[in-house]
């Protein structure tokens, strides 16, 4: 039947026809590999002693990956690759900016850690059911959803993540995980759904699901589409999967049920990527509706941090308190998308970078006390300086940088955001962010005062030193020494960080590396 | 057609919020399963609904002669009913192993992770 054509086709028109350069494809690779390890890890997850040591090399290749890919955008500014050779907006393009490439190390490192302390917290069993598999593939849809330049595919790598969760959160299927994942699950699909909702009406009146092709045709729509809608909508599902209040109590409903290890990956990991959600759309493709709900996000910003720490302030048991830490934390990011100024989400993508390393740890620190100390609640705890003082003062470093001060990491994005929230007039909201501080540090400093400090209470189980006790002390340290570090030498973070916002403020570069040549109108 | 196929978009999300605010799992198990179908008939209806010829151009010509079927909904919907399917495939066992350990399908009586009597953390030392 394959008769030539009669017409003469250029396929240029819609095709790419030069061969994607080799140092492109690095913009895949993360995605890809994580994906083939997770498929390798799976296909091997009897042999349980194999899956920790491949899972790490696995993951700390990953970071190199994502190190690699930073370098390269901060170099040369934003890289695309087109799936399928269909030039875009008709191929799923990946287009990876500062803002993506730094969100996607960060949890690159975090994981790395999270799969050196699983080897300690995860038992055979469960690697037999397959926990590394499920991390690499939770990389694989978090680095997705990071560097992606499509709404739709967006989409589907928060179901890649999602569906890997479920599995880190049921993994030994006790009645307080059956109990949180129930919450978790039926909540996320009620978010998920109404991203994919918006999504449609999305497609519906742009005809388009490129980024950068939406970022180019929305000034033309803006006065005849409902982009109000889209944006609202947007706001509202991205808001449910960074569990910004009050749609957030999903997550201290299930974030304390897992393994300490799955904690620390959601709190470290998966709000986040919600937050670069609402970012990338918020800023970039809707940047002047979202100027219209910016007193809404204000509010939801400084109810979120205020009530989580309240929240924190109200619980017994430290794993709960650490999630309600966490649904403050994004209170703070939302300010810096409130404000909508350089200096405000500046400081949300440099908070963002902070959350995920500190959030982690502190889950770490407080699994680690609880070894010792034999217990998570606090009316029970204490005796774990006596026992453990060099735990115990990484624990304290951690607790100061969470509650942002210095000289630790939550200090410099805590202080350019109130600094733009005082330039943009919002004085108020610059209080709520130092009233959090206050409240925050009051909730850290008890936990520490009565887990750490005091003697004592119960007779603590002589538990036998297990193995990876060890490696799971290293990735503790490591990451409060990433804290410390960043906390005493911030000029480069923060430089990324700058680069980061000014590239969603202004996303010529990002559209004209999708579209090189003629920009569609 | 859009108008009929709006109608039919807004009533099933009706039914599915509606199951979705009962007590019960098993309802709000039944409300997902209309809500994925929900989801994926708008998509087909914001793709616009169009003739049923298929988007194929004939060899001797440049372009397409007559509005054809727009394939990219299909497409979205289909990736879309496999997300949806697996989903719904493990909130049915998840709802069914949480019937099972917690004894319950009332989720106001599901507090396993949050028990209702829960200390207030020490004021003091």
């Amino acid at each position: 039947m394959a008769s030539p054509s009669p017409t003469p086709v250029d396929l240029s028109a819609a095709m790419v026809m030069a061969p994607s350069s080799p140092s492109d494809w690095l913009v895949v690779l993360p995605v890809a590999w994580c994906l083939l390890a997770g498929a390798i890890l799976l296909m091997i997850r009897r042999r349980t002693e194999l899956q920790a040591g491949l899972a790490i090399a696995a993951l700390s290749l990953l970071a190199l990956m994502d190190l690699a890919l930073l370098s390269r955008v901060v170099a040369d500014g934003p890289v695309t690759m087109t799936m399928g050779r269909w030039l875009p907006p008709f191929g799923i393009s990946f287009t990876v900016d500062v803002l993506g490439a730094v969100f996607a190390f960060t949890s690159a490192l975090v994981a790395v850690a999270a799969a050196v302390f699983a080897r300690g917290d995860v038992d055979a069993n469960g690697r037999r059911y397959g926990f590394y598999p499920f991390l690499m593939l939770l990389m694989g849809g978090v680095s997705g959803a990071f560097l992606t330049g499509d709404v739709f595919n967006l989409y589907v790598w928060f179901e890649v993540l999602l569906i890997s969760s479920f599995g880190l959160l049921v993994l030994g299927s006790t009645r307080e995980q059956i109990d949180g994942a129930t919450k978790y699950a039926f909540l996320n699909l009620v978010a998920t759904t109404l991203f994919l909702i918006t999504t449609a009406y999305l497609y519906g009146l742009f005809g388009t699901l490129n980024m950068a092709d939406i970022a180019v045709k929305a000034p033309a729509l803006r006065g005849t589409a409902p982009l109000m809608t889209l944006t609202t909508l947007y706001l509202l599902a991205f808001g449910m999967k960074a569990a910004a209040f009050p749609v957030n109590f999903w997550l201290p409903a299930s974030y304390h049920t897992p393994k300490l290890v799955v904690s620390a990956l959601f709190g470290g990991l998966l709000t986040k990527v919600g937050v670069y959600a609402l970012l990338r759309t918020q800023i970039m493709l809707f940047p002047l509706e979202r100027g219209e709900l910016a007193t809404l996000i204000a509010i939801v910003a400084a109810l979120t941090m205020l009530l989580g720490v309240l929240g924190a302030l109200a619980q017994n048991d430290q794993r709960r308190a650490v999630g309600f830490l966490v649904v403050s934390g994004i209170g703070v990011m939302m300010a810096g998308l409130a404000l909508g100024n350089p200096g405000g989400l500046s400081g949300a993508v440099l908070y963002g970078v902070h959350s995920m390393v500190v959030m982690a740890g502190l889950y770490f620190a407080v699994g680690l006390g609880a070894r010792v100390s034999g217990t998570f609640l606090l009316s029970d705890g204490g005796g774990i300086h006596a026992a453990r003082a060099g735990l115990s003062f990484v624990t304290l470093a951690l607790l100061l940088s969470v509650a942002g001060l210095p000289p630790f990491s939550g200090l410099w994005p805590k202080v350019m955001l109130v600094r733009a929230a005082l330039e943009a007039g919002a004085g108020w909201l610059a209080a709520a962010i130092l009233v959090t501080g206050l409240l925050t540090l009051v909730a850290a400093g008890r936990v520490f005062a009565l887990a750490h400090w005091r003697p004592a209470q119960i007779e603590a189980p002589r538990a036998a030193a297990r193995a990876g006790d060890r490696g799971a002390l290293a990735s503790l340290v490591v990451l409060t020494a990433l804290s410390v570090v960043f906390g005493l030498w911030p000029e480069p973070v923060i430089a990324l960080a700058q680069k980061a916002a000014a590239g969603l403020l202004d996303p010529s570069a990002y559209i004209l590396s999708v579209f090189p040549g003629e920009v569609p109108q | 057609m859009e108008f009929l196929f709006a109608l039919l978009v807004g009533a099933l999300f009706t039914v599915s919020v509606y199951l979705f605010l009962s007590r019960h799992l098993i309802r709000i198990l039944m409300g997902a399963a209309i809500l994925g179908n929900a989801v994926n008939l708008l998509i087909f209806t914001t793709g616009r609904v169009t003739r049923e010829v298929p988007p194929i151009i004939a060899p001797d010509l440049p372009t397409l002669e007559v509005a054809a079927a727009n394939p990219l909904p299909q497409a979205l919907i289909l990736t879309a009913i496999v997300i949806s399917f697996s989903f719904f495939a493990f909130l049915l066992v998840l709802g069914y192993r949480a019937f099972e350990e917690l004894k319950t399908d009332d989720t106001e009586e599901m507090r396993v992770a949050e028990p209702v009597d829960d200390p207030a953390p020490p004021l003091g030392y």
